[in-house]
């Protein structure tokens, strides 16, 4: 092989990883696309699926917990305070739980043609974010019709509480999607983790009577305050909820440091991603023969 | 210049047979390892250049997908380096990126974004594509109700439409009938005559002679001739 020069060549299938995602939003586009025809195939009702289901859950939550159980009284309006955080819960869980499958539901592709491999998690949790718009539609609607006049706080924490749920479920799915493909325990693990999300942040009930039963300045407490669902949904909360409130204030009050512990758990779901991508990374060169 | 270049290149896969935690366990407990491991390749090294045709032969398990899916990407070599220049198009089974549920149409856009193609290049071509395909009436109905030849002939219509300067082409020239593969070989060659580089595996021996100038023999993972494609065809009857 003398007198060969290896000069302006390029080793195959070492993309930059998300980076090559962002330069190839058309792709990103059409796959988005497919994931949501195949998804809706042959299906009537099509998109309109997206606002029956949560408007069922929500339906269901709402006569179990408000009328059955006597919250209703607690919290009111009960039912914007539930909705407000289960659209956030539903957020995380199909962007999580679809993102940890994107790559093994691909393997097709994967074991046949290079791409960014990246691009099966950003698509499901763009996926993810199409299915939220209808339920934050719903929500809008429901809070302006309870009074709501949201001042730009209100927009600002929503949309901050937003971007931690978003980079919080690409980095744990990219983590978890890319072990998935040697082991496919992982899926169960992430169903667990995401059937628990929902009862491990107050989604159902106020955060009050977590710290009356754990108990002020326990460490439990401090790890249930700084999780950073935790924090996503008490965002939803203060930005669609406490404007039209109308609890008594020993029944809730805003938890403090809301919006600096709001920007430190952006910081840490990017810290999240930031693993996410390099396990990714480190696994990518092994998905077309694990698969 | 050289378009792709190989050096000694090695591939070894492991074949894990326990899966389960109670099978690994067991077989840790016995001292006994929890899989094979198979090399595919074994020191490969091979410089294609720009423009050349090459046609790479060999039996069954010699490697030659391997070393296919090393170029292109999709998987990455355990020992040695690849290198590659410009764009690459693997034609690595036709077809891996249809989706049975979407139209011919909305296929042919998508896999036309999967090798790379943008969405003005796609439109301007779309017609030239269909028209390659000869399936115009279907173009709007769901892949998965074509026949296995209608479905063969829009994904190589839409491969051999992309413009990568390094084709990538494994054992598609059994698509469809004879006047339709009599087309993609015409297609394959104009793609060489407009200087572009292809790498072909394909047992057809025949077609492989007449289609390539280069020809490269692999055999349980090393290359044991490298000449004309003729020299490679008549090494392999040997």
């Amino acid at each position: 092989m003398s007198g060969t020069t290896d000069a302006g060549l390029v080793a195959p299938g070492r993309g930059a990883g998300l980076l090559d995602v962002v330069r190839q939003r058309y792709l990103l586009r059409l796959v988005v696309r497919k994931e949501l025809r195949v998804r809706y195939r042959g299906s009537v009702l099509g998109l309109a699926w997206s606002y029956v289901r949560p408007a069922v859950q929500f339906a269901v939550f709402y006569f179990a917990l408000g009328e059955f159980l006597q919250q209703r009284n607690t919290l009111p309006p009960f039912a914007l305070y539930l909705f407000s955080g289960i659209v956030v819960i539903n957020l995380f869980s199909e962007g999580f739980a679809n993102a940890t499958r994107a790559v093994t539901g691909n393997a097709p592709l994967v074991k046949k043609i290079y791409l960014p491999r990246e691009l099966f998690p950003v698509s499901s949790i763009w996926v993810a974010l199409v299915h939220f718009f209808p339920q934050l539609v719903v929500l809008l609607v429901a809070a302006v019709a309870l009074g709501w006049r949201p001042t730009l706080l209100e927009v600002a924490v929503a949309v901050l509480g937003a971007l931690v749920v978003l980079t919080l479920s690409l980095g744990l799915g990219l983590l978890f999607g890319a072990l998935n493909v040697a082991y496919r325990d992982l899926e169960n693990i992430v169903d667990l983790i995401v059937m628990v999300a929902v009862w491990f942040s107050p989604v159902l009930y106020p955060w009050t009577l977590v710290r009356d039963s754990l108990g002020e300045g326990t460490v439990l407490l401090w790890l249930y305050q700084h999780n950073p669902l935790t924090i996503a949904v008490e965002l939803f909360h203060r930005a669609f909820w406490w404007p039209v409130q109308t609890a008594p204030p020993e029944a809730w009050q805003i938890p403090d440091r809301l919006v600096v512990n709001g920007v430190l758990a952006l910081l840490f779901s990017l810290a999240v991603l930031a693993l996410g991508q390099l396990v990714f990374r480190r696994l990518e060169g092994r998905f077309a023969q694990e698969l | 210049m050289q378009a792709i270049a190989v050096r000694d290149v090695e591939k070894v896969f492991q074949l894990r047979h326990d899966r389960s935690l109670k099978e690994l366990a067991v077989a840790r407990l016995r001292g006994r390892p929890s899989g094979d491991s198979f090399s595919a390749l074994g020191g490969v090294s091979l410089d294609v250049q720009q423009g050349e045709s090459l046609a790479l032969l060999g039996f069954n398990g010699s490697g030659k997908s391997t070393l296919l899916k090393l170029i292109s990407g999709v998987m990455q070599p355990d020992r040695g380096s690849i290198g590659v220049r410009g764009r690459i198009a693997g034609l690595i089974e036709v077809g891996a990126g249809f989706h049975p549920d979407l139209t011919g149409r909305e296929n042919v856009y998508l896999n036309a974004a999967i090798l790379g193609m943008d969405a003005a290049t796609t439109r301007a071509r779309f017609d030239d594509i269909v028209a390659f395909s000869e399936i115009e009436r279907f173009i709007d109905t769901e892949v998965k109700y074509y026949s296995s030849g209608m479905f063969l002939r829009l994904a190589f219509a839409v491969a051999v439409h992309t413009d990568p300067e390094v084709f990538l082409v494994d054992e598609i020239l059994a698509v469809g009938d004879e006047p339709f593969q009599a087309k993609c070989l015409a297609r394959i060659r104009a793609l060489h005559a407009e200087g572009r580089t292809l790498v072909i595996v394909s047992h057809d021996l025949d077609t492989m002679a007449k289609l390539c100038e280069r020809g490269v023999v692999l055999d349980h993972g090393r290359l044991v001739l490298d000449g004309t494609a003729q020299e490679a065809v008549r090494h392999l009857r040997a």
